[in-house]
């Protein structure tokens, strides 16, 4: 059976920081190391051998962070989140700010972006908001940016939207093409998809809403404290920040600037700068 | 009642359990002995889109109240975890929980390998692993780690099983120490108990 050591996985996240300033030094280790597992099984390959292709291989580094990074998601995951944003955070935000800012950290291949843009459309506000979305992968945000989905996905997140109680046909967002989804384009005339890496990145812009569901669960705990005082500082005062349903700030220190809003949907607004 | 030749140096029982294995856990729980000194660790196969429910369900009768953890939540003795609907739940080196939305495993998420096999690697030969009835083969490679890494193993006795797949797997790919019927699984446990008394 395929297996590597800490001392290995320690190895190859530092090679990969040292030549290629990508920092996987504080994920967390068991997820880490099942993703490095399926590499070496993908590729074939043994450790040493993982390691030398990093080293002698510079266009390899691209392939390996979009087998490395998760990329699992589907639309309206956990519809009843998606109910508390429709019926009260947006409109919350919208007190305050009409025209107003949306931040998906970790966007993956998009499923997310597709579930807001769909919401915010059938609210009929799509056009009074900015959304960015960003990944640390280009080739995932390459795929989110192309809105295309494989058709055999659509009957889960038909079922979500069903439960997300959406006002159309799930099926009047995208037409079919070559056993393909391909969602309709005005659906992102509003977004932007930017390479941006939540570990070494800098703040880019000021959010009334950031979205970062179920990336955090790969970091360990100093890297989600460091990463919670990024999102902070992206934040407008009184700005919301969502996370996975089974995440939590507690242990962070700039968790007391926040409270929570619905502690069932992970929903936090920033009191204090 | 040394049948089972135990001792005092188990840290964690880790449990898994798929279709058929809903009336064996609660009975396990329900018969706990109160203040059972080490954590037990569930991984249930559930649906997916249903977060509510199953953990209220199996606290009706458990001695000790089931909670799902928070991804990077600490792992108290006594406590009674089940891996939540739709992550995937692993034990790490730091004693807490890690979540995480992989690719289901055996159409699985969460999947009974990825707790089993992690918690073997971090309580090496400190674990029970406990493999109860269902109808596909999820947790028989946790099984092996369990028993490759020095663990004690413990799979349903197959014909008591509404659906005898899961520990018939288990059985076909490591050596497992113990079948048990579910009352004997409560008997053992029971037993083990009494070491840390």
């Amino acid at each position: 059976m395929l297996d590597i050591d800490i001392a290995d996985l320690k190895k190859i996240s530092e090679l990969i920081y040292q030549k290629y300033n990508y920092d996987f030094r504080n994920y967390a280790m068991s997820s880490f190391k099942r993703r490095v597992l399926r590499i070496m099984e993908l590729k074939k390959l043994s450790v040493d051998a993982l390691l030398k292709k990093i080293t002698e291989q510079p266009a390899f580094i691209n392939e390996f962070l979009d087998e490395l990074t998760v990329n699992v998601t589907e639309m309206f995951r956990d519809p009843s989140f998606w109910r508390i944003m429709r019926e009260e955070i947006i409109p919350a935000i919208q007190l305050n700010h009409k025209q107003f800012k949306i931040w998906h950290a970790g966007c993956s291949s998009g499923e997310e972006v597709v579930s807001m843009c769909i919401m915010l459309q059938e609210m009929g506000i799509l056009h009074d908001v900015t959304l960015i979305a960003t990944d640390l992968d280009v080739n995932i945000l390459e795929r989110a940016k192309q809105a295309t989905y494989p058709i055999k996905n659509m009957e889960l997140n038909e079922k979500n939207y069903i439960r997300f109680q959406g006002t159309k046909s799930f099926k009047d967002y995208y037409r079919e093409e070559n056993g393909n989804a391909v969602f309709h384009k005005d659906l992102f005339m509003n977004v932007s998809f930017r390479r941006h890496d939540l570990v070494l990145g800098e703040i880019f812009n000021k959010f009334d809403l950031v979205l970062c569901r179920n990336v955090m669960i790969y970091f360990n705990q100093n890297l989600q404290n460091e990463v919670l005082k990024k999102f902070h500082e992206s934040l407008f005062k009184y700005g919301y920040l969502a996370i996975g349903s089974k995440e939590s700030l507690i242990w962070c220190d700039y968790a007391s600037r926040f409270i929570v809003v619905n502690n069932e949907e992970k929903i936090y607004k920033k009191i204090k700068d | 009642m040394s049948k089972f030749n135990l001792n005092n140096s188990y840290k964690a029982v880790v449990i898994g359990g798929s279709a058929g294995s809903f009336q064996g856990v609660v009975k396990i729980l329900s018969q706990l002995p109160k203040g059972f000194p080490l954590p037990i660790i569930m991984c249930l196969h559930r649906l997916k889109h249903v977060r509510n429910g199953f953990v209220e369900a199996l606290s009706i009768k458990s001695v000790v109240q089931v909670t799902e953890p928070h991804d990077k939540e600490n792992i108290k003795k006594g406590s009674v975890y089940l891996a939540p609907a739709n992550y995937h739940m692993s034990v790490e080196l730091g004693l807490h929980f890690a979540l995480s939305t992989e690719e289901m495993i055996n159409n699985s998420r969460p999947a009974i390998d990825i707790t089993l096999g992690t918690s073997a690697f971090v309580y090496k030969d400190k674990l029970i692993g406990i493999l109860l009835s269902g109808a596909n083969k999820d947790g028989a490679l946790g099984m092996k780690h369990i028993h490759d890494r020095g663990g004690l193993t413990i799979v349903q006795e197959p014909s008591e099983c509404m659906i005898d797949t899961m520990p018939k797997a288990a059985l076909a790919v490591t050596k497992i120490d113990h079948v048990l019927k579910v009352d004997q699984i409560v008997e053992f446990l029971k037993e083990l108990d009494k070491q840390y008394r």
